[in-house]
């Protein structure tokens, strides 16, 4: 019975996804066993666990495996009642969350990782739009804060705060790396503002790995895309993927 | 709260505003429905979604609510009669990773495939049908996804019962093949002589007449060539 209670986060340690789970499960004062995976050379375990996407981050609960970031979130918040609700009770501000969420992790999210991938006219145009789509989050803040201060710390960090602090926590590390200044107080005050609180709750930057990883990190994914050779890839990944996912930072 | 006037602005052929219409008819709710011409989108609509500009919306008294999934878990949690998502936060997370599977596993590709021709389209057509090998896996065994009552997959699936067949027609292709995918076509079948599913569909005939000039249109568009690039060349 205990052994089946036990919650184990299958995850690596770069991942974003990841973190959100981790977040989440220590708001909600969980514990769990992290079992770090090599994405190179996926376990038996994780395929098992994952048969669908064979990703992380994979959630083991009451012998179950539930898998997904976003549904994880859902059912972390379902499942332990006792901690600080991931979601709020109205059904209208849930809508809200799950809207705004879903425009992160959709509009934002894919757009910013399309800037990694890409150089040029290409990256130009991503860029482009990543800024408006900044521009739309930004307003949507006024609506969603409508006009208060969002005071943000370990008792009340939601779903909407987990996903926008897993994709802009290394907004310095992109800054660095891409060359371009995605979190602009001058531009998007609100935002901004928001990044910053996230960034300092205390379960947050206990997560967060040190900059020189995340620039690592990020100036993987962009040779990982742009790299011309497939044959140069796979000698060059292996040694590179395998020392990124075996340097744990802690 | 839940007195209030609800108002649901849809677009007549769109299998995203059809999963709201099941909804709001499972749950008995009365609502007034505003058609939109999304090939030309009214004021109403461009400030109601600002941030997508698309349909559905659903106007509950003061609030509005966008996104079809969004959309679907609001109604359920407003009003709680007949619940669609299981009550077990293990089943709701099942629900919930099948959903998000099937779209973007399963409705991106077969889109992909309507629109597209020669090899693309063959390539689209094959990765839906992998998709289906999942989702066969799922409810097998199964009279439908909710047990013995429509739930929240299958209104969030309910699109594979008639528009797929829709878009295979026009598409020429084959993605539901009855005999490899048994419970499938079973539970396609089920939901679509269910009173509020079958009662509630839009023409099929226009369906096919929409279809086939929009895949004609998007195919030659540079948008769609820039997807298909992203989705079927990553």
């Amino acid at each position: 019975m205990a052994e089946e209670n036990k919650v184990k986060l299958h995850g690596m340690w770069a991942s974003p996804y990841v973190k959100r789970v981790e977040i989440a499960l220590k708001i909600k004062g969980i514990p769990y066993e992290f079992v770090e995976e090599d994405l190179v050379n996926k376990s038996q375990l994780l395929l098992q666990y994952n048969p669908v996407h064979k990703k992380v981050p994979v959630l083991i609960h009451n012998g179950k495996s539930i898998c997904e970031s976003l549904v994880i979130l859902e059912y972390i918040d379902e499942t332990w009642k006792n901690g600080p609700p991931l979601l709020p009770q109205d059904p209208y501000k849930r809508a809200k969350v799950r809207f705004w969420t879903s425009f992160v992790e959709k509009e934002l999210l894919e757009n910013v990782l399309l800037v990694v991938r890409s150089e040029g006219e290409a990256q130009e145009k991503a860029i482009k739009v990543v800024f408006e789509k900044l521009k739309l989050l930004e307003e949507g803040l006024k609506d969603l804060f409508q006009g208060e201060t969002h005071h943000i710390d370990g008792e009340n960090m939601g779903i909407l705060d987990i996903v926008l602090c897993s994709l802009f926590g290394a907004h310095k590390a992109q800054e660095e790396v891409l060359g371009v200044k995605f979190i602009d107080p001058e531009k998007f005050p609100l935002l901004s503002s928001w990044v910053t609180a996230f960034t300092e709750v205390a379960v947050v930057k206990a997560l967060q790995p040190p900059h020189e990883k995340l620039v690592m990190v990020y100036q993987f994914l962009r040779q990982k895309a742009l790299r011309p050779s497939a044959a140069g890839v796979e000698v060059k990944e292996g040694v590179y993927v395998t020392s990124l996912s075996r340097s744990s930072p802690f | 709260m839940a007195e209030k006037k609800v108002k649901l602005l849809g677009f007549w052929v769109s299998p995203f505003v059809y999963r709201v219409i099941w909804a709001l008819k499972l749950k008995g709710i009365d609502y007034e429905y505003i058609e939109e011409d999304i090939f030309n989108k009214s004021p109403l609509l461009l400030q109601l979604n600002p941030i997508h500009k698309k349909v559905p919306v659903l106007i509950h008294g003061d609030r509005v609510i966008s996104e079809s999934y969004v959309i679907v878990q609001y109604i359920d949690e407003t009003w709680p009669h007949c619940p669609l998502l299981p009550q077990d936060p293990y089943e709701r997370a099942m629900a919930r990773f099948w959903a998000d599977f099937a779209e973007t596993k399963l409705l991106h590709t077969a889109w992909l495939g309507l629109c597209a021709r020669g090899a693309e389209r063959e390539k689209a057509a094959k990765l839906a049908m992998e998709a289906v090998e999942k989702i066969e896996e799922v409810v097998k065994g199964k009279k439908l996804f909710g047990g013995e009552s429509i739930g929240y997959l299958d209104i969030c699936l309910g699109w594979i019962s008639y528009w797929l067949p829709v878009w295979e027609e026009v598409g020429s292709m084959q993605i539901i093949d009855p005999i490899k995918f048994p419970a499938t076509s079973s539970w396609m079948n089920t939901l679509l002589h269910h009173q509020v599913i079958g009662d509630n569909l839009p023409a099929r005939d226009a369906m096919i007449e929409y279809f086939q000039k929009r895949s004609k249109d998007l195919y030659e568009s540079d948008w769609f060539k820039d997807i298909i690039r992203l989705h079927l060349h990553p």
